[in-house]
């Protein structure tokens, strides 16, 4: 008897859903695997992990503070990876995205207005717009790999960044510690509650609803997916490559600098030369695992976003390294990627002879 | 690779064995640190300070900590997550907590906050620090004399003025052994990263020093000097078994008795919010055992770390001059605390210039 994959004659609707649940299923039992070889109770630390940050006001605010980030550059990412276009730079265009809207308070320290805020929003945007503009460029220019052209402007990003909270952005009273003059008043995103959520939540759940709207219902949409589907398919429809390459750059790339600025003005309040965790690249599990969806994007952005509180949480409680969110994360990733086989392909148990044995 | 799964494994098999016991009426002390346990350096000494508290003070108290923090919006919520678990006592061991500290603070006035490295304080926030720079001195000293090439490499991350005095001090060290001494200084701009610090070692070891030190916290630049056959110092906690022929001393950080002194003031109810910097003679800075070294460099050493201990010598008295020749003490003069706590230039014979 053995198991063997056999192609099925057409993509599995179901397994394309339930894919992802598997993948999250399967990451469950083996992180409780894991928990009970370092001697822990498994049912206590999973607890822990996924149970208890949705369990108090506190610790759900603070979800929305992390999800936040994640769902907004998550949804454009979808976008862009449905129209079969590889944006891996989303963490280069918060980077550019939070500087730009930096300018204003770092220049115009003493400017208060909600127009202040406005400005520092937009220019957010434009500037992750305009930095993704370049790998798009590039790419249908030259045809040059987005791949590699967005990956690589990531660091040039970050070394920009750092050189300007060292440098020329440097609080002169901050006794050369490298970071800009805190942001004050209008220069900081309002506050939902009495916790750390700020608007930025509110911008996350706009984008998925309005690119939700977009894919389904939208010429736009539909011009994406076909192009995204198959490029020559979509020429004949009149649709034009170049022009998606374009529009899913610039879309994700300014989403993700409202991202990077919504970063620095809430939670951060001012720029540091480490403004993310890494939100740009967790946004690609993100959006994989919300299945290139928007509204899939937002559940995503939220599991991820407990995996991190979750490794934290259960560094306090049950004193365990940090790496462990690290390791879920991983295994998320792998076992969607290893379920997704499942939509192309079916399990089936063969007993005896195995049917590629006949000659 | 090894070696970090070793002491991943180390570092794990600790905390296993403290476990987390429970108890209502028990202080919890909490911990923050920037960099992970198993750093062997900053974080590593602050934890043995946790674990200090727990021998000395048994079942009085239980300790938490959070390892890994980054100096961003993540410090905000791990440092409140202790104080919402119930933490009485919180130490945040790193500068870049300053401001996240303060804020949660002034959420949970009745718990007491210990910063560390920081200039701000409030009711329920005390800082703490420790002179470094007399443990530097002693070692700039040393290094002239074991020094052929007289030139040193100086790994350094930030450039505060914690960081500043102790390049200051070490190059003030040296000329009282050699006034031509040379130290070239590298910038990695993180307190972690065995990566750079490695390639920063490299790179001052091919510039012709012979002598490395650093102001970072991992092992690597030592090890770095081992390799290449050249002396160095460690950093925080004695380095001797990762460059056993390569580590002259180590500046010791040595926490344990402010940091049982501090918890033992809070199960009192005597905790007040002030600045303690102690140095050689409180005990928080201290010399790990002299190694591949003549005996005349260590009786020398020693010498002048009794000196410092008693009061008779300060590192930084005058007559000195600062990078660009102008004056920074007249002869005679000491410099008093409030200007370490805010130095920005290099003294004369840095060589390079302060990032600005």
């Amino acid at each position: 008897m053995k198991l063997i994959l056999e192609k099925r004659s057409e993509q599995s609707r179901a397994m394309a859903l339930l894919s992802p649940l598997l993948a999250i299923a399967i990451t469950v039992v083996i992180g409780g695997i894991i928990f009970a070889s370092l001697g822990l109770d498994p049912f206590k630390a999973l607890h822990v992990y996924f149970v208890e940050p949705v369990t108090s006001l506190w610790s759900i605010e603070e979800l929305i503070v992390k999800a936040a980030p994640l769902v907004l550059i998550g949804a454009g990412l979808a976008i862009c990876y449905s129209a079969n276009v590889w944006n891996i730079g989303a963490e280069g265009q918060l980077t550019i995205g939070a500087l730009f809207g930096s300018a204003i308070p770092v220049y115009f320290t003493t400017w208060q207005s909600p127009l202040t805020l406005v400005l520092m929003l937009v220019l957010g945007g434009v500037g992750g717009a305009l930095f993704a503009a370049i790998p798009a460029a590039l790419k249908n220019r030259f045809g040059a790999n987005e791949i590699l052209t967005s990956l690589m402007l990531v660091y040039v990003a970050q070394l920009l960044l750092d050189w300007l909270v060292r440098g020329p952005w440097r609080d002169p009273k901050g006794y050369n510690f490298p970071q800009s003059v805190p942001f004050e008043g209008w220069q900081l995103l309002p506050l939902l509650g009495e916790g750390r959520v700020h608007i930025g939540a509110i911008f996350a759940v706009i984008a998925v609803i309005a690119l939700a709207i977009m894919m389904g219902r939208s010429l736009r949409g539909f011009e994406i997916r076909v192009i995204g589907n198959s490029p020559r398919a979509g020429a004949f429809a009149g649709f034009d490559q170049k022009r998606v390459v374009w529009f899913s750059f610039l879309l994700s790339g300014a989403l993700a600098g409202l991202a990077g600025i919504c970063e620095v003005a809430g939670p951060s309040g001012e720029l540091q030369p480490n403004i993310s965790p890494g939100y740009g690249f967790t946004a690609i599990i993100v959006a994989f695992l919300g299945r290139l969806n928007p509204i899939g994007v937002l559940f995503a952005g939220i599991l991820l976003a407990i995996s991190y509180l979750g490794g934290e949480a259960a560094q306090v409680e049950l004193g365990i390294s940090d790496k462990t969110a690290q390791v879920f994360q991983g295994m998320l990733l792998f076992f969607i990627l290893a379920c997704d086989t499942l939509i192309l392909y079916r399990v089936k148990i063969v007993s005896g002879r195995p049917a590629t044995a006949k000659v | 690779m090894k070696r970090l799964i070793g002491l991943t494994a180390v570092a794990l098999a600790m905390v296993l064995a403290i476990g987390v016991p429970h108890a209502a009426e028990k202080l919890k002390v909490g911990f923050i640190y920037v960099g992970p346990i198993g750093d062997h350096g900053w974080s590593y000494q602050h934890d043995q300070g946790r674990l200090a508290i727990e021998k000395e003070l048994g079942d009085k108290v239980e300790t938490v900590y959070v390892e890994k923090v980054s100096e961003g919006p993540d410090a905000e919520r791990a440092i409140e997550r202790l104080a919402r678990q119930g933490a009485g006592l919180i130490f945040t061991t790193s500068f870049g907590f300053m401001n996240p500290t303060l804020k949660v603070a002034e959420r949970f006035p009745n718990v007491k906050f210990e910063h560390a490295t920081g200039f701000k304080r409030s009711k329920n926030v005390a800082t703490y620090n420790a002179r470094f720079y007399e443990g530097r001195y002693i070692i700039g000293q040393a290094a002239a004399k074991v020094s052929k090439s007289g030139v040193a490499g100086y790994i350094a991350s930030f450039p505060i003025p914690e960081v500043v005095m102790g390049i200051n001090a070490f190059i003030l060290g040296a000329q009282t052994v050699n006034p031509d001494f040379k130290l070239k200084v590298v910038w990695v701009n993180s307190w972690f990263d065995p990566g750079k610090e490695a390639d920063a070692a490299k790179v001052l070891i091919g510039q012709g020093a012979d002598i490395i030190t650093q102001h970072t916290d991992s092992t690597a630049p030592l090890q770095i000097a081992g390799e290449k056959g050249v002396h160095g110092f460690g950093q925080a906690s004695d380095m001797i078994k990762f460059a056993p022929k390569a580590q002259l001393t180590s500046i010791v950080d040595n926490w344990a008795p402010y940091y049982v002194a501090r918890t033992k003031e809070v199960l009192n109810g005597t905790w007040k919010s002030e600045d303690t910097w102690g140095g050689l003679s409180a005990g928080t800075v201290e010399m790990a055992p002299y190694a591949n070294v003549a005996d005349d460099i260590v009786k020398a050493a020693k010498e002048t770390e009794a000196k410092i201990r008693s009061g008779a010598l300060h590192p930084f008295t005058g007559p000195l001059q600062k990078q660009d020749g102008t004056e920074f003490l007249a002869a005679g003069k000491v410099v008093d605390d409030g200007t370490l706590a805010s130095m920005n230039f290099y003294v004369k014979g840095v060589d390079g210039k302060l990032p600005q």
